[in-house]
Protein backbone atom coordinates (compact mmCIF):
# COMPACT_ATOMS: atom_id res chain seq x y z
CA UNK A 1 0.00 0.00 0.00
CA UNK A 2 2.58 2.49 0.71
CA UNK A 3 4.55 1.84 -2.45
CA UNK A 4 1.51 2.20 -4.40
CA UNK A 5 0.21 5.06 -2.73
CA UNK A 6 4.44 6.94 -3.22
CA UNK A 7 3.73 7.94 -7.00
CA UNK A 8 0.63 9.99 -5.92
CA UNK A 9 2.82 11.87 -3.44
CA UNK A 10 5.38 12.37 -6.51
CA UNK A 11 2.73 14.00 -8.35
CA UNK A 12 1.68 16.42 -5.07
CA UNK A 13 5.04 17.29 -4.84
CA UNK A 14 5.65 17.41 -8.67
CA UNK A 15 2.03 19.96 -9.00
CA UNK A 16 3.71 21.91 -6.00
CA UNK A 17 7.01 22.52 -7.71
CA UNK A 18 5.75 22.97 -11.22
CA UNK A 19 3.27 25.88 -9.64
CA UNK A 20 6.48 27.22 -7.52
CA UNK A 21 7.66 28.32 -11.12
CA UNK A 22 5.33 31.03 -12.18
CA UNK A 23 5.83 33.58 -8.85
CA UNK A 24 5.00 36.67 -11.26
CA UNK A 25 1.95 35.25 -12.29
CA UNK A 26 1.08 34.07 -8.02
CA UNK A 27 2.04 38.07 -8.09
CA UNK A 28 -0.35 39.28 -10.60
CA UNK A 29 -2.95 36.98 -8.68
CA UNK A 30 -2.51 38.33 -5.24
CA UNK A 31 -2.98 42.15 -6.18
CA UNK A 32 -5.81 40.90 -8.48
CA UNK A 33 -7.12 38.73 -5.23
CA UNK A 34 -6.64 42.08 -2.67
CA UNK A 35 -8.07 44.81 -5.32
CA UNK A 36 -11.55 43.11 -5.14
CA UNK A 37 -10.88 42.16 -1.32
CA UNK A 38 -10.90 45.84 -1.14
CA UNK A 39 -14.12 45.67 -3.59
CA UNK A 40 -15.59 43.49 -1.49
CA UNK A 41 -14.87 45.21 1.90
CA UNK A 42 -16.24 48.13 0.67
CA UNK A 43 -19.91 46.93 -0.07
CA UNK A 44 -20.45 44.18 2.13
CA UNK A 45 -19.25 46.11 5.25
CA UNK A 46 -22.13 48.57 3.72
CA UNK A 47 -24.52 45.90 4.15
CA UNK A 48 -23.51 44.98 7.49
CA UNK A 49 -24.23 48.62 8.64
CA UNK A 50 -27.07 48.68 7.03
CA UNK A 51 -28.77 46.04 9.03
CA UNK A 52 -27.47 47.59 12.38
CA UNK A 53 -24.32 46.15 13.04
CA UNK A 54 -25.19 42.77 12.62
CA UNK A 55 -26.10 40.70 9.16
CA UNK A 56 -27.16 37.12 9.95
CA UNK A 57 -25.10 36.61 12.35
CA UNK A 58 -21.68 38.79 10.54
CA UNK A 59 -20.85 41.34 12.43
CA UNK A 60 -17.88 43.80 10.70
CA UNK A 61 -14.71 41.21 12.52
CA UNK A 62 -16.37 38.31 10.99
CA UNK A 63 -17.33 39.56 7.71
CA UNK A 64 -14.00 40.82 7.33
CA UNK A 65 -12.63 37.18 8.46
CA UNK A 66 -15.26 35.51 5.81
CA UNK A 67 -13.69 38.45 3.42
CA UNK A 68 -10.09 37.78 2.96
CA UNK A 69 -10.22 34.00 3.77
CA UNK A 70 -12.51 34.09 0.52
CA UNK A 71 -9.81 36.01 -1.64
CA UNK A 72 -6.95 34.03 0.06
CA UNK A 73 -8.46 30.92 -1.39
CA UNK A 74 -9.96 31.98 -4.77
CA UNK A 75 -5.89 31.51 -5.94
CA UNK A 76 -6.64 27.48 -4.54
CA UNK A 77 -9.59 26.52 -5.03
CA UNK A 78 -10.94 25.82 -8.84
CA UNK A 79 -13.76 28.24 -9.36
CA UNK A 80 -12.91 28.82 -12.86
CA UNK A 81 -13.43 24.87 -13.97
CA UNK A 82 -10.29 25.26 -16.25
CA UNK A 83 -7.82 22.42 -15.61
CA UNK A 84 -4.66 20.63 -17.08
CA UNK A 85 -6.73 17.45 -17.47
CA UNK A 86 -9.24 19.25 -19.81
CA UNK A 87 -6.04 20.54 -22.43
CA UNK A 88 -5.23 17.44 -22.46
CA UNK A 89 -7.97 15.99 -23.25
CA UNK A 90 -8.25 17.92 -25.92
CA UNK A 91 -4.78 18.20 -27.23
CA UNK A 92 -4.48 14.62 -26.77
CA UNK A 93 -1.37 14.28 -24.42
CA UNK A 94 -4.12 12.50 -22.56
CA UNK A 95 -2.84 9.80 -24.10
CA UNK A 96 0.26 9.78 -22.01
CA UNK A 97 -1.69 9.31 -18.94
CA UNK A 98 -2.91 6.34 -20.00
CA UNK A 99 0.36 4.60 -20.61
CA UNK A 100 0.88 4.91 -16.97
CA UNK A 101 0.26 2.09 -14.45
CA UNK A 102 -1.48 4.73 -12.79
CA UNK A 103 -5.25 5.73 -11.97
CA UNK A 104 -5.68 8.60 -14.40
CA UNK A 105 -8.60 10.33 -12.04
CA UNK A 106 -6.27 9.94 -9.20
CA UNK A 107 -2.99 10.98 -10.82
CA UNK A 108 -4.83 14.27 -12.25
CA UNK A 109 -6.23 14.82 -9.01
CA UNK A 110 -3.06 15.00 -6.68
CA UNK A 111 -1.38 17.30 -9.53
CA UNK A 112 -4.10 20.05 -9.45
CA UNK A 113 -4.16 19.59 -5.68
CA UNK A 114 -0.52 20.25 -5.48
CA UNK A 115 -0.37 23.03 -7.78
CA UNK A 116 -3.39 24.25 -5.33
CA UNK A 117 -1.39 23.92 -2.26
CA UNK A 118 1.67 25.85 -3.66
CA UNK A 119 -1.09 28.77 -4.55
CA UNK A 120 -1.60 29.32 -0.67
CA UNK A 121 1.87 30.50 -0.18
CA UNK A 122 2.09 33.48 -2.32
CA UNK A 123 -1.58 34.30 -2.71
CA UNK A 124 -3.71 32.94 -0.04
CA UNK A 125 -1.68 33.59 3.20
CA UNK A 126 -0.71 36.83 2.22
CA UNK A 127 -4.43 37.72 1.20
CA UNK A 128 -5.21 37.23 4.96
CA UNK A 129 -2.02 39.27 6.27
CA UNK A 130 -3.10 42.25 4.01
CA UNK A 131 -6.63 42.00 5.23
CA UNK A 132 -5.73 41.50 8.88
CA UNK A 133 -3.89 44.39 8.65
CA UNK A 134 -4.98 46.90 6.37
CA UNK A 135 -8.85 46.41 7.30
CA UNK A 136 -8.56 43.89 10.55
CA UNK A 137 -10.70 41.19 11.25
CA UNK A 138 -11.95 38.46 13.90
CA UNK A 139 -10.42 35.19 13.93
CA UNK A 140 -10.26 32.12 16.75
CA UNK A 141 -7.80 32.40 18.94
CA UNK A 142 -7.67 28.76 20.10
CA UNK A 143 -5.94 26.61 17.79
CA UNK A 144 -8.91 23.62 17.57
CA UNK A 145 -10.40 25.58 14.14
CA UNK A 146 -7.23 26.20 12.59
CA UNK A 147 -6.21 22.35 12.99
CA UNK A 148 -9.64 21.28 11.73
CA UNK A 149 -10.05 24.31 9.44
CA UNK A 150 -6.82 23.05 7.52
CA UNK A 151 -7.80 19.64 7.37
CA UNK A 152 -11.23 20.88 6.00
CA UNK A 153 -9.41 23.24 3.40
CA UNK A 154 -7.36 20.55 2.06
CA UNK A 155 -10.71 18.42 1.53
CA UNK A 156 -12.54 21.23 -0.16
CA UNK A 157 -9.25 22.18 -2.61
CA UNK A 158 -9.29 18.66 -3.28
CA UNK A 159 -13.17 18.69 -4.15
CA UNK A 160 -12.90 21.73 -6.47
CA UNK A 161 -10.23 19.51 -8.03
CA UNK A 162 -12.95 16.29 -8.27
CA UNK A 163 -15.56 18.42 -9.59
CA UNK A 164 -13.56 20.48 -12.32
CA UNK A 165 -11.75 16.63 -13.28
CA UNK A 166 -15.39 15.88 -14.06
CA UNK A 167 -15.96 18.48 -16.04
CA UNK A 168 -13.16 18.13 -17.88
CA UNK A 169 -14.34 14.58 -18.94
CA UNK A 170 -17.22 15.56 -20.51
CA UNK A 171 -14.13 16.19 -23.27
CA UNK A 172 -14.03 12.39 -23.55
CA UNK A 173 -17.76 12.90 -25.27
CA UNK A 174 -17.41 16.36 -26.98
CA UNK A 175 -14.65 18.26 -29.13
CA UNK A 176 -15.02 21.70 -27.14
CA UNK A 177 -15.99 21.67 -23.28
CA UNK A 178 -15.74 25.63 -23.07
CA UNK A 179 -19.06 26.30 -22.30
CA UNK A 180 -19.07 23.84 -19.74
CA UNK A 181 -16.56 25.26 -18.03
CA UNK A 182 -17.97 28.83 -18.41
CA UNK A 183 -20.90 27.67 -16.89
CA UNK A 184 -19.13 25.97 -13.97
CA UNK A 185 -17.19 29.27 -13.41
CA UNK A 186 -20.58 30.95 -13.59
CA UNK A 187 -22.47 28.75 -10.78
CA UNK A 188 -19.49 27.41 -8.69
CA UNK A 189 -18.09 31.01 -7.52
CA UNK A 190 -21.48 31.77 -6.17
CA UNK A 191 -23.07 28.87 -4.63
CA UNK A 192 -19.53 28.37 -2.93
CA UNK A 193 -19.96 31.57 -1.42
CA UNK A 194 -17.36 33.65 -3.24
CA UNK A 195 -19.30 36.75 -3.79
CA UNK A 196 -21.45 36.91 -0.29
CA UNK A 197 -21.47 34.42 2.53
CA UNK A 198 -24.39 31.62 1.82
CA UNK A 199 -25.74 31.73 5.29
CA UNK A 200 -26.87 35.46 3.30
CA UNK A 201 -28.70 33.97 1.22
CA UNK A 202 -32.98 33.45 1.01
CA UNK A 203 -34.03 30.04 2.43
CA UNK A 204 -34.47 28.26 -0.82
CA UNK A 205 -31.15 29.05 -2.52
CA UNK A 206 -29.48 28.30 0.71
CA UNK A 207 -31.09 24.94 0.48
CA UNK A 208 -30.01 24.68 -3.45
CA UNK A 209 -26.41 25.49 -2.62
CA UNK A 210 -26.45 23.26 -0.07
CA UNK A 211 -27.41 20.29 -2.14
CA UNK A 212 -24.16 20.63 -4.32
CA UNK A 213 -21.13 20.23 -3.52
CA UNK A 214 -19.76 23.90 -4.29
CA UNK A 215 -20.41 24.76 -0.57
CA UNK A 216 -18.00 22.46 0.60
CA UNK A 217 -14.81 24.18 -1.79
CA UNK A 218 -15.24 27.19 0.03
CA UNK A 219 -17.55 28.19 2.12
CA UNK A 220 -17.26 25.09 4.98
CA UNK A 221 -13.28 25.73 5.24
CA UNK A 222 -14.37 29.25 5.91
CA UNK A 223 -16.78 28.73 7.81
CA UNK A 224 -14.64 26.54 10.37
CA UNK A 225 -11.08 28.43 10.35
CA UNK A 226 -12.96 31.73 11.02
CA UNK A 227 -14.34 30.17 14.19
CA UNK A 228 -18.10 30.68 12.83
CA UNK A 229 -18.76 27.06 12.93
CA UNK A 230 -17.50 25.19 15.95
CA UNK A 231 -17.57 21.95 17.94
CA UNK A 232 -20.05 19.03 16.79
CA UNK A 233 -21.29 21.35 13.81
CA UNK A 234 -17.90 21.83 12.67
CA UNK A 235 -17.22 18.17 12.10
CA UNK A 236 -20.59 17.91 10.81
CA UNK A 237 -19.45 20.06 7.86
CA UNK A 238 -15.89 18.23 7.49
CA UNK A 239 -18.13 15.22 7.17
CA UNK A 240 -20.48 16.91 4.55
CA UNK A 241 -17.53 17.21 2.78
CA UNK A 242 -15.97 14.22 2.89
CA UNK A 243 -19.46 12.69 1.86
CA UNK A 244 -19.06 14.82 -1.31
CA UNK A 245 -15.49 14.24 -2.31
CA UNK A 246 -16.23 10.11 -2.28
CA UNK A 247 -19.67 10.78 -4.35
CA UNK A 248 -17.34 13.01 -6.69
CA UNK A 249 -14.96 10.40 -6.95
CA UNK A 250 -16.75 8.01 -7.54
CA UNK A 251 -18.30 9.30 -10.09
CA UNK A 252 -15.30 10.91 -11.89
CA UNK A 253 -14.13 7.01 -11.55
CA UNK A 254 -17.10 5.86 -13.75
CA UNK A 255 -17.09 8.56 -16.37
CA UNK A 256 -13.15 7.69 -16.88
CA UNK A 257 -14.23 4.32 -17.82
CA UNK A 258 -17.15 5.00 -19.78
CA UNK A 259 -14.90 7.99 -21.31
CA UNK A 260 -12.11 5.47 -22.52
CA UNK A 261 -14.30 3.59 -24.77
CA UNK A 262 -15.57 7.07 -26.58
CA UNK A 263 -11.83 8.49 -26.20
CA UNK A 264 -10.56 9.22 -29.92
CA UNK A 265 -7.31 11.01 -28.84
CA UNK A 266 -6.74 14.36 -30.99
CA UNK A 267 -3.95 15.56 -33.13
CA UNK A 268 -2.60 12.14 -34.14
CA UNK B 1 8.08 -18.51 -27.37
CA UNK B 2 5.14 -17.10 -28.04
CA UNK B 3 4.91 -13.00 -29.60
CA UNK B 4 4.84 -10.11 -28.02
CA UNK B 5 2.20 -8.44 -30.43
CA UNK B 6 -0.82 -10.54 -31.27
CA UNK B 7 -3.58 -8.90 -33.29
CA UNK B 8 -6.53 -10.87 -35.20
CA UNK B 9 -8.78 -8.80 -37.38
CA UNK B 10 -8.04 -5.44 -35.20
CA UNK B 11 -10.17 -2.83 -36.58
CA UNK B 12 -10.94 0.48 -34.98
CA UNK B 13 -13.82 3.15 -36.39
CA UNK B 14 -13.52 7.01 -35.71
CA UNK B 15 -16.72 9.39 -36.77
CA UNK B 16 -15.83 12.74 -38.16
CA UNK B 17 -17.93 15.65 -38.99
CA UNK B 18 -17.72 16.62 -42.55
CA UNK B 19 -20.02 19.81 -42.58
CA UNK B 20 -22.99 18.94 -40.73
CA UNK B 21 -22.66 15.11 -41.17
CA UNK B 22 -21.07 13.03 -39.19
CA UNK B 23 -18.90 10.04 -41.00
CA UNK B 24 -17.75 6.79 -39.98
CA UNK B 25 -13.99 6.30 -41.14
CA UNK B 26 -12.44 2.90 -40.64
CA UNK B 27 -8.69 3.77 -39.69
CA UNK B 28 -7.08 0.40 -38.79
CA UNK B 29 -9.13 -2.77 -40.83
CA UNK B 30 -9.40 -6.47 -39.87
CA UNK B 31 -5.50 -6.07 -39.20
CA UNK B 32 -3.85 -9.46 -38.56
CA UNK B 33 -0.08 -9.41 -37.51
CA UNK B 34 1.98 -10.71 -34.76
CA UNK B 35 5.53 -9.18 -33.35
CA UNK B 36 8.30 -12.12 -32.14
CA UNK B 37 9.79 -10.75 -28.77
CA UNK B 38 13.28 -9.49 -29.99
CA UNK B 39 12.08 -8.02 -33.23
CA UNK B 40 12.97 -4.85 -34.45
CA UNK B 41 9.53 -4.18 -36.79
CA UNK B 42 9.32 -0.57 -39.09
CA UNK B 43 5.80 0.44 -39.43
CA UNK B 44 5.39 2.56 -42.09
CA UNK B 45 2.48 4.14 -44.25
CA UNK B 46 1.48 7.28 -45.44
CA UNK B 47 -0.40 10.09 -43.24
CA UNK B 48 -3.68 8.50 -41.96
CA UNK B 49 -2.94 5.23 -42.70
CA UNK B 50 -3.97 3.96 -39.60
CA UNK B 51 -0.13 3.63 -38.24
CA UNK B 52 -0.75 5.55 -34.69
CA UNK B 53 -4.21 4.05 -34.17
CA UNK B 54 -2.71 0.94 -34.02
CA UNK B 55 -0.23 1.58 -31.52
CA UNK B 56 -2.45 3.21 -29.64
CA UNK B 57 -4.51 0.02 -29.34
CA UNK B 58 -2.17 -2.18 -28.76
CA UNK B 59 -0.97 0.27 -25.68
CA UNK B 60 -4.67 -0.33 -24.29
CA UNK B 61 -5.15 4.03 -25.04
CA UNK B 62 -7.83 3.13 -27.57
CA UNK B 63 -10.26 0.59 -27.01
CA UNK B 64 -10.94 -1.78 -30.58
CA UNK B 65 -14.10 -1.37 -32.35
CA UNK B 66 -13.78 -4.89 -33.14
CA UNK B 67 -11.27 -8.03 -33.29
CA UNK B 68 -8.62 -9.04 -31.20
CA UNK B 69 -5.21 -7.56 -29.65
CA UNK B 70 -2.71 -8.95 -27.30
CA UNK B 71 0.33 -7.40 -25.97
CA UNK B 72 2.72 -8.96 -24.05
CA UNK B 73 0.38 -11.79 -23.09
CA UNK B 74 -2.07 -9.30 -21.67
CA UNK B 75 -5.65 -7.79 -22.72
CA UNK B 76 -4.22 -3.93 -23.37
CA UNK B 77 -7.45 -2.27 -22.20
CA UNK B 78 -8.57 -4.70 -19.76
CA UNK B 79 -4.73 -5.23 -18.60
CA UNK B 80 -3.68 -1.66 -18.62
CA UNK B 81 -1.90 -0.81 -15.87
CA UNK B 82 -0.15 -3.83 -16.02
CA UNK B 83 0.61 -3.74 -20.00
CA UNK B 84 2.13 -0.37 -18.99
CA UNK B 85 4.87 -2.07 -16.83
CA UNK B 86 6.37 -3.91 -19.61
CA UNK B 87 5.81 -1.27 -22.35
CA UNK B 88 8.02 1.68 -23.02
CA UNK B 89 6.09 4.65 -26.11
CA UNK B 90 7.34 7.17 -27.08
CA UNK B 91 5.67 9.66 -28.97
CA UNK B 92 7.37 12.03 -31.25
CA UNK B 93 4.63 15.06 -31.22
CA UNK B 94 3.76 14.47 -27.00
CA UNK B 95 5.58 14.62 -24.02
CA UNK B 96 5.60 12.64 -20.74
CA UNK B 97 7.98 15.05 -18.79
CA UNK B 98 7.08 17.18 -16.74
CA UNK B 99 7.30 20.98 -18.42
CA UNK B 100 8.41 23.21 -15.79
CA UNK B 101 10.68 20.83 -13.46
CA UNK B 102 14.16 19.88 -14.23
CA UNK B 103 14.64 16.62 -16.45
CA UNK B 104 16.21 14.69 -13.27
CA UNK B 105 12.71 15.53 -11.69
CA UNK B 106 10.61 13.48 -14.26
CA UNK B 107 12.84 10.80 -14.00
CA UNK B 108 12.52 10.50 -10.53
CA UNK B 109 8.28 10.71 -10.76
CA UNK B 110 8.88 8.08 -12.92
CA UNK B 111 10.76 5.79 -11.45
CA UNK B 112 8.47 5.94 -8.11
CA UNK B 113 5.36 5.60 -10.66
CA UNK B 114 6.96 2.49 -12.02
CA UNK B 115 7.85 1.22 -8.69
CA UNK B 116 11.52 0.98 -9.33
CA UNK B 117 14.50 0.46 -6.28
CA UNK B 118 16.43 3.19 -5.60
CA UNK B 119 19.40 1.16 -6.65
CA UNK B 120 17.77 -0.03 -9.93
CA UNK B 121 16.42 3.93 -10.42
CA UNK B 122 20.39 4.86 -9.78
CA UNK B 123 21.66 1.94 -11.84
CA UNK B 124 18.79 2.69 -14.91
CA UNK B 125 19.41 6.47 -14.93
CA UNK B 126 22.87 6.48 -14.98
CA UNK B 127 22.93 4.02 -18.11
CA UNK B 128 20.43 6.24 -19.23
CA UNK B 129 22.35 9.47 -18.80
CA UNK B 130 25.39 8.09 -20.11
CA UNK B 131 24.48 6.38 -23.11
CA UNK B 132 22.39 9.20 -24.20
CA UNK B 133 24.78 12.08 -23.03
CA UNK B 134 22.10 13.94 -21.34
CA UNK B 135 24.45 14.82 -18.20
CA UNK B 136 24.95 18.64 -19.10
CA UNK B 137 21.08 19.35 -18.74
CA UNK B 138 19.91 17.09 -16.36
CA UNK B 139 19.11 20.16 -14.34
CA UNK B 140 17.46 21.98 -17.18
CA UNK B 141 14.00 22.79 -17.44
CA UNK B 142 12.51 20.77 -19.70
CA UNK B 143 10.88 23.60 -21.27
CA UNK B 144 14.24 24.85 -21.91
CA UNK B 145 15.42 22.16 -23.75
CA UNK B 146 16.73 21.94 -27.60
CA UNK B 147 14.16 19.81 -29.76
CA UNK B 148 17.23 17.15 -29.79
CA UNK B 149 17.78 16.79 -26.43
CA UNK B 150 14.19 16.76 -25.09
CA UNK B 151 13.42 13.58 -27.47
CA UNK B 152 16.44 12.02 -25.73
CA UNK B 153 14.83 13.01 -22.35
CA UNK B 154 11.64 11.47 -23.84
CA UNK B 155 13.15 8.14 -25.03
CA UNK B 156 14.85 7.81 -21.52
CA UNK B 157 11.66 8.67 -19.93
CA UNK B 158 10.11 6.13 -22.11
CA UNK B 159 12.62 3.45 -21.35
CA UNK B 160 13.66 3.88 -16.92
CA UNK B 161 11.54 0.98 -16.20
CA UNK B 162 13.65 -1.29 -18.76
CA UNK B 163 10.41 -2.37 -20.87
CA UNK B 164 10.10 -5.50 -22.72
CA UNK B 165 8.75 -3.96 -25.76
CA UNK B 166 9.28 -0.33 -26.97
CA UNK B 167 7.11 1.09 -29.36
CA UNK B 168 8.17 4.73 -31.09
CA UNK B 169 6.13 6.53 -32.84
CA UNK B 170 8.00 8.98 -35.18
CA UNK B 171 10.95 9.41 -33.23
CA UNK B 172 13.30 11.06 -35.25
CA UNK B 173 10.83 13.57 -36.33
CA UNK B 174 11.80 17.30 -37.07
CA UNK B 175 15.77 16.03 -35.73
CA UNK B 176 18.68 17.05 -37.29
CA UNK B 177 21.39 14.44 -38.78
CA UNK B 178 23.34 14.01 -36.00
CA UNK B 179 20.53 13.68 -33.57
CA UNK B 180 18.97 11.47 -35.56
CA UNK B 181 22.06 9.28 -35.92
CA UNK B 182 22.78 9.02 -31.64
CA UNK B 183 19.23 8.15 -31.72
CA UNK B 184 19.44 5.02 -33.15
CA UNK B 185 23.02 4.54 -32.00
CA UNK B 186 21.22 4.16 -28.59
CA UNK B 187 18.23 1.94 -29.88
CA UNK B 188 20.63 -0.49 -31.88
CA UNK B 189 22.62 -0.72 -28.18
CA UNK B 190 20.18 -0.87 -26.23
CA UNK B 191 18.27 -4.01 -28.02
CA UNK B 192 22.23 -5.26 -27.87
CA UNK B 193 22.07 -5.39 -24.50
CA UNK B 194 18.78 -5.98 -23.25
CA UNK B 195 17.10 -7.78 -26.01
CA UNK B 196 14.37 -4.91 -25.95
CA UNK B 197 11.49 -5.44 -28.86
CA UNK B 198 11.25 -2.34 -30.93
CA UNK B 199 7.93 -1.59 -33.14
CA UNK B 200 8.46 2.03 -34.69
CA UNK B 201 6.81 3.90 -37.39
CA UNK B 202 8.55 6.71 -39.16
CA UNK B 203 8.79 8.80 -42.29
CA UNK B 204 12.45 8.37 -42.09
CA UNK B 205 13.95 5.59 -44.87
CA UNK B 206 17.48 5.72 -42.44
CA UNK B 207 15.54 4.78 -39.15
CA UNK B 208 14.46 1.90 -41.07
CA UNK B 209 17.33 0.76 -42.48
CA UNK B 210 19.39 1.15 -39.83
CA UNK B 211 16.70 0.10 -36.83
CA UNK B 212 14.47 -2.99 -38.42
CA UNK B 213 14.78 -6.48 -39.88
CA UNK B 214 10.86 -6.35 -40.21
CA UNK B 215 8.80 -4.22 -42.24
CA UNK B 216 5.18 -3.54 -41.63
CA UNK B 217 3.50 -1.07 -44.77
CA UNK B 218 0.09 -0.24 -43.66
CA UNK B 219 -2.38 1.65 -46.10
CA UNK B 220 -5.90 2.50 -45.27
CA UNK B 221 -5.51 0.58 -42.08
CA UNK B 222 -4.92 -3.17 -44.36
CA UNK B 223 -1.26 -4.83 -44.14
CA UNK B 224 0.41 -4.09 -47.77
CA UNK B 225 3.62 -6.00 -46.79
CA UNK B 226 5.16 -7.80 -44.39
CA UNK B 227 8.73 -9.02 -44.67
CA UNK B 228 12.42 -7.75 -44.59
CA UNK B 229 13.17 -4.36 -45.87
CA UNK B 230 15.55 -5.85 -48.95
CA UNK B 231 12.49 -7.68 -49.97
CA UNK B 232 10.39 -4.60 -49.89
CA UNK B 233 12.91 -2.87 -52.43
CA UNK B 234 12.57 -5.71 -54.87
CA UNK B 235 9.00 -6.22 -54.57
CA UNK B 236 8.35 -2.98 -55.13
CA UNK B 237 11.26 -2.10 -57.25
CA UNK B 238 12.19 0.88 -55.40
CA UNK B 239 14.32 2.75 -57.91
CA UNK B 240 17.13 5.51 -57.91
CA UNK B 241 16.24 8.65 -59.51
CA UNK B 242 19.22 10.33 -61.96
CA UNK B 243 19.08 13.70 -62.41
CA UNK B 244 21.45 15.15 -64.79
CA UNK B 245 22.00 18.94 -66.04
CA UNK B 246 22.96 19.30 -69.72
CA UNK B 247 25.15 21.88 -71.32
CA UNK B 248 22.24 22.29 -73.59
CA UNK B 249 18.60 22.58 -74.30
CA UNK B 250 17.80 18.59 -75.30
CA UNK B 251 14.65 16.31 -76.22
CA UNK B 252 13.61 13.79 -73.21
CA UNK B 253 15.78 11.67 -73.10
CA UNK B 254 12.95 8.39 -73.40
CA UNK B 255 15.43 6.25 -75.34
CA UNK B 256 18.37 5.22 -72.17
CA UNK B 257 18.34 0.97 -71.65
CA UNK B 258 16.36 0.19 -68.43
CA UNK B 259 15.54 3.63 -67.45
CA UNK B 260 12.10 6.01 -67.20
CA UNK B 261 12.08 9.30 -68.27
CA UNK B 262 10.43 11.61 -65.35
CA UNK B 263 10.67 14.78 -66.19
CA UNK B 264 12.32 17.77 -67.66
CA UNK B 265 12.87 21.43 -66.21
CA UNK B 266 13.82 24.36 -68.00
CA UNK B 267 13.07 23.10 -71.86
CA UNK B 268 15.50 20.10 -70.94
CA UNK B 269 18.70 21.47 -69.53
CA UNK B 270 17.49 19.41 -66.28
CA UNK B 271 16.37 15.90 -66.64
CA UNK B 272 15.13 13.36 -64.19
CA UNK B 273 15.63 9.49 -65.15
CA UNK B 274 14.71 6.80 -63.11
CA UNK B 275 16.36 3.23 -63.05
CA UNK B 276 16.21 0.01 -60.97
CA UNK B 277 19.67 -0.64 -59.35
CA UNK B 278 19.43 -4.31 -59.79
CA UNK B 279 19.04 -3.85 -63.55
CA UNK B 280 21.64 -1.29 -64.81
CA UNK B 281 23.86 0.69 -63.45
CA UNK B 282 24.22 4.32 -62.18
CA UNK B 283 27.07 4.58 -64.48
CA UNK B 284 25.61 2.99 -67.71
CA UNK B 285 22.87 5.02 -67.66
CA UNK B 286 25.20 8.18 -67.11
CA UNK B 287 27.11 6.86 -70.32
CA UNK B 288 24.17 6.58 -72.62
CA UNK B 289 23.06 10.02 -71.44
CA UNK B 290 26.41 11.45 -72.62
CA UNK B 291 26.14 9.87 -75.70
CA UNK B 292 23.00 12.10 -76.31
CA UNK B 293 24.23 14.89 -74.67
CA UNK B 294 26.71 16.85 -73.05
CA UNK B 295 26.15 16.44 -69.14
CA UNK B 296 27.67 19.44 -66.94
CA UNK B 297 26.43 17.70 -63.21
CA UNK B 298 24.62 15.20 -62.09
CA UNK B 299 23.22 13.64 -58.81
CA UNK B 300 21.28 10.50 -58.00
CA UNK B 301 18.03 10.59 -55.30
CA UNK B 302 17.97 7.49 -53.30
CA UNK B 303 14.31 5.96 -52.74
CA UNK B 304 12.47 7.51 -49.89
CA UNK B 305 9.67 5.57 -47.59
CA UNK B 306 6.70 7.78 -49.31
CA UNK B 307 7.85 6.56 -52.67
CA UNK B 308 8.22 3.06 -51.41
CA UNK B 309 5.07 3.60 -49.60
CA UNK B 310 3.00 4.92 -53.03
CA UNK B 311 4.43 1.78 -55.34
CA UNK B 312 3.69 -0.75 -52.52
CA UNK B 313 0.08 1.17 -52.65
CA UNK B 314 -0.16 1.42 -56.10
CA UNK B 315 0.73 -2.58 -56.48
CA UNK B 316 -1.54 -4.03 -53.92
CA UNK B 317 -4.30 -2.61 -55.71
Amino acid sequence: MRASLLPYWRLLRAGIREQSTYRLAALGGLVANATFGFLKVAVLFATVRAAGGDLNGYDLGAMSAYIWLSQGLLGSVNLHGRSDFAERIKDGSVAVDFLRPLDVQAASIVQEVGRSLWSLVPRGIPSVLIGGLVVGMTMPTSPGPYLLGAVSLLIGITIGAAVVYLVATAGFWMVETRGLQILYMVVSGFLAGLFVPIALFPGWLLVLAQATPFPSMMMYPIDILSGRVTGAAALGLTAAQLGWLAALGLAGHLLTRAGRHKLEVQGG
Amino acid sequence: MSPIIETRELTRDFHVRDGLRRKRIRAVDEMSFSVDAGAAVGYIGANGAGKSTTIKMLTGILVPTSGEVRTCDLRPVQDRRRLAREVGVVFGQRSQLWWDLPVRESFTILASIHALSSADERARTDELVDRLEMSEYLGTPVRQLSLGQRMRAEVAAALLHSPRLVILDEPTIGLDVLSKQRLREFLVQERQTHGTTLLLTTHDMGDIERLCDRVLVVDHGHLAYDGTLDGLSRTVGAQRVLVVDLAEQTPDLLGIPDTAHLGSESRGLRQRLAFDAERTTAARVLGAVSEQAEVLDLSIEEPDIEDVVRRVYAASR
